[in-house]
């Protein structure tokens, strides 16, 4: 018989291939962000984890506000200010055990200060004074990043790296929603998928990159959904519900160090501040959405919560509030030194030995730094002698 | 044993290797000497690579150690740079010199960097090995010459094998450095066969060294990796036209080593570049100027460049007008005589 005398009855049998691998349902994202403030779940949650939630957030705005005052001084180059999103920052920080390790971007500068990272030691690259300011190891805090989501690979392979070595290690990505569109967002997801790699990703959606908005950006469902093609599961969660993060990306890490792989967390939040100090966001955003997210501002949120069950009295706030002008104070001083640079580093860390030809040009700086050394010299005994 | 005997042993045993065979060596002696090291890449697991480099690597070290990864470039170096971050050496395949592309921006804004922007706190041993060049009949996209991208990238380290035994000295001494290095396999080598014994090889002359492979008195062909065996083929040709060259095989572009390059252009008075990349911002034009500088009044002649013409690499079926070949390394050589000329 030949084939066109089968045409008709020929009925295929599907191959393997073609039945799906994974039921997608659960790992699709809930309609809604999930929200723990102002609802029935708020009263399980744990008393004296909510209180330092509250302490760090409050400290969290006034870094950031401290941050903002120095770029005006000019004594950072720039700074892309978190406030707003402290939320997110605080509760990446608090839900890693010390062996854990954090990857941040470039905005997330309070997230590294909140695992306890010395606030100036943060903010070295944002100030001018060499690209990272602390030992990565030392402290389980990658050098922040500001090429968009290519920390996240690292995040991947070091979490890779630590379970063959039998280690109980967490890694935990931090990206903005524009980063999201990147390549190395899709290939970090990916590869976390597929070695099922104890790691979690969190999308902060702040609403802009730059000045280009979430609709321009995506035309996913939300940015959760996105795990879903991966094979991993999506969470949509409050951003500015400190109590809601915090638990989230806690059932993410659990879950990760239990073996069962990677989580994709969208905290849906908003950036206060424009991108940068030296941003307008004014072009691009009008005041009434500004306002609106204003009054659903994270301290407030858990201020109310606290104060509705009774745990947040004057005392409190005040110690709080202290705290924070003490850290704030402590930040200016430091940051209005001058730090002191060796011009020779230049030429320090290029590679483990110098090369022929970086000796020749360290040598050639050295000769010019005495040069200029000894007209500084002279012109001091000038100046001596025309008195 | 004596060094006679330790000689004759060697001779003994010797046999007929390919760089293919001796760079899959290479990584296995690293793989088997320290649990750190990890082969990963597209195709390197159960196929064993495109080219057979990796061959037997997996089964023999499993998985964990030799991982096919997906297909992705970025997420290849990019997870790299997390494992070394956490203390291992990842050797990452490429599998051809173009599909590296998508991993430039790991390599350069990452990997280069990584050791300076922490001020030394966290340098990454990773080896990044790339086939690189033509002469395979390769079609688009399998044949580029990357390596004046990689060269003009502080922080990595940039090398080329020409022999089999270069081949593995080189990849072993690549995979023991703390700092990145972009490891180039000159593809129309692989197969390319020598004398060597596998249950002795040996160790080359740390990175950044040079070698004279042929000694000359009339002119240099300063060159690397695929090129190399063409110039001691010009080399070898030039005899009959009264030219004594000496070839010199770079090995490393990154670092460079002047003092090699120098003492041979001062002894000999004339200098050829020789490369398959193209002229134009290519290699050849940083090694004029080096030589230049440092041998302006030892030199008969300007310092020529043979390179590949200033094109996309083209088709395989023209791919050999492209090439650097004998007779254009003989022109070259011809227009040496400057003096006579002027």
């Amino acid at each position: 018989m030949t084939v066109m005398e089968q045409r008709g009855v020929y009925r295929p049998t599907p191959p393997p291939a073609w039945q799906l691998r994974t039921d997608p349902a659960p790992l699709l994202p809930d309609a809604e962000p999930y929200r723990v403030l102002g609802t029935e779940a708020a009263g399980k949650a744990d008393e004296e984890l909510l209180g330092r939630l509250y302490a760090q957030l409050v400290l969290g705005r006034r870094y950031n506000t401290q941050a903002t005052a120095l770029t005006k001084q000019g004594r950072l180059a720039v700074y892309p200010s978190s406030t707003g999103q402290e939320a997110c920052e605080v509760a990446a920080a608090l839900v890693l055990q010390e062996r854990d390790w954090l990857f941040p971007s470039y905005r997330d500068t309070l997230a590294a200060v909140a695992r306890g990272l010395d606030p100036v030691q943060a903010l070295t690259l944002l100030r001018g004074d060499w690209h990272t300011g602390y030992d990565p190891r030392e402290h389980r805090i990658a050098p922040l990043c500001t090429p968009l989501a290519t920390q996240l690979p690292h995040a991947v392979g070091l979490a890779h790296a630590a379970r063959l070595k039998g280690d109980d290690v967490v890694a935990l990505a931090m990206v903005g929603d524009g980063g999201t569109s990147e390549g190395d967002f899709h290939e970090a997801l990916n590869f976390a998928a597929v070695w099922q790699a104890p790691v979690v990703f969190l999308v902060q959606n702040n609403g802009f990159a730059i000045s280009v908005p979430l609709d321009k950006q995506t035309a996913a469902p939300s940015l959760a959904h996105k795990a879903v093609g991966y094979g991993m599961p999506g969470r949509l969660v409050d951003g500015n519900d400190a109590a809601a993060v915090h638990e989230v990306l806690s059932d993410a890490v659990s879950r990760a160090r239990a073996g069962g792989g990677p989580t994709l967390v969208e905290a849906v939040t908003y950036r206060m501040e424009a991108h940068t100090n030296a941003d307008d966001a004014t072009r691009y955003r009008g005041d009434t959405e500004v306002e609106a997210w204003r009054a659903h501002d994270p301290i407030l949120l858990l201020e109310r919560e606290l104060t509705e069950r009774g745990l947040l009295d004057e005392d409190r706030r005040r110690a709080a509030r202290d705290d924070a002008e003490a850290m704030a104070a402590d930040l200016r001083e430091r940051m209005n030194q001058d730090p002191e640079l060796n011009p020779m580093d230049l030429f320090s860390h290029v590679y483990a030995e110098q090369t022929t030809q970086l000796r020749e040009q360290a040598a050639q700086l050295r000769a010019e730094l005495e040069a200029s050394d000894a007209d500084d010299a002279d012109d001091a005994d000038g100046e001596e002698n025309a008195r | 044993m004596s060094t006679v005997a330790a000689e004759r042993a060697t001779k003994k045993a010797a046999k007929p290797a390919t760089m293919a065979q001796a760079l899959g060596r290479a990584l296995r002696d690293s793989l088997a000497e320290d649990p750190a090291v990890h082969v990963l890449g597209e195709d390197v697991g159960a196929l064993g690579g495109v080219f057979r480099v990796t061959d037997g690597l997996t089964k023999e070290f499993g998985e964990d150690r030799c991982t096919d990864t997906p297909l992705a470039e970025a997420g290849i170096l990019g997870t790299a740079v997390g494992m070394a971050m956490y203390g291992l050496r990842p050797v990452v395949e490429m599998q051809f010199d173009a599909f590296a592309y998508p991993a430039f921006e790991q390599l350069i804004s990452h990997v280069a960097r990584m050791r300076n922007r922490t001020r030394g706190a966290m340098p990454l041993p990773i080896t990044v090995r790339v086939p690189y060049g033509g002469g395979i009949g390769g079609v688009e996209h399998h044949s580029d010459s990357s390596e004046a991208y990689y060269m003009a990238t502080p922080g990595l380290h940039v090398v080329t094998p020409a022999t089999v035994a270069d081949a593995y000295g080189l990849l072993r001494a690549s995979i023991a450095s703390d700092d990145p290095v972009v490891f180039l396999e000159p593809k129309r080598l692989y197969w390319s066969k020598a004398d060597w014994n596998p249950d002795a090889p040996q160790a080359v002359d740390p990175i950044g060294k040079a070698v004279v492979r042929r000694t000359g008195r009339s002119a240099t062909l300063l060159t690397y990796g695929p090129s190399v065996p063409v110039c001691l083929e010009a080399a070898e040709a030039a005899v009959a036209e009264g030219w004594d060259l000496e070839v010199v095989d770079l090995r490393s572009l990154v670092p460079f080593d002047d003092e090699t390059v120098a003492a041979s252009v001062r002894r000999t008075g004339r200098a050829v570049v020789v490369h398959e990349s193209g002229g134009f911002g290519g290699p050849g034009g940083e090694i004029a100027a080096r030589v230049t500088e440092r041998c302006f009044h030892h030199l008969e002649a300007p310092v020529l460049r043979v390179a590949g013409f200033d094109i996309p690499y083209p088709p395989p079926m023209l791919e050999r007008h492209h090439l650097p070949g004998v007779d254009r390394i003989l022109d070259a050589v011809a227009r040496l005589q400057w003096e006579a000329d002027s």
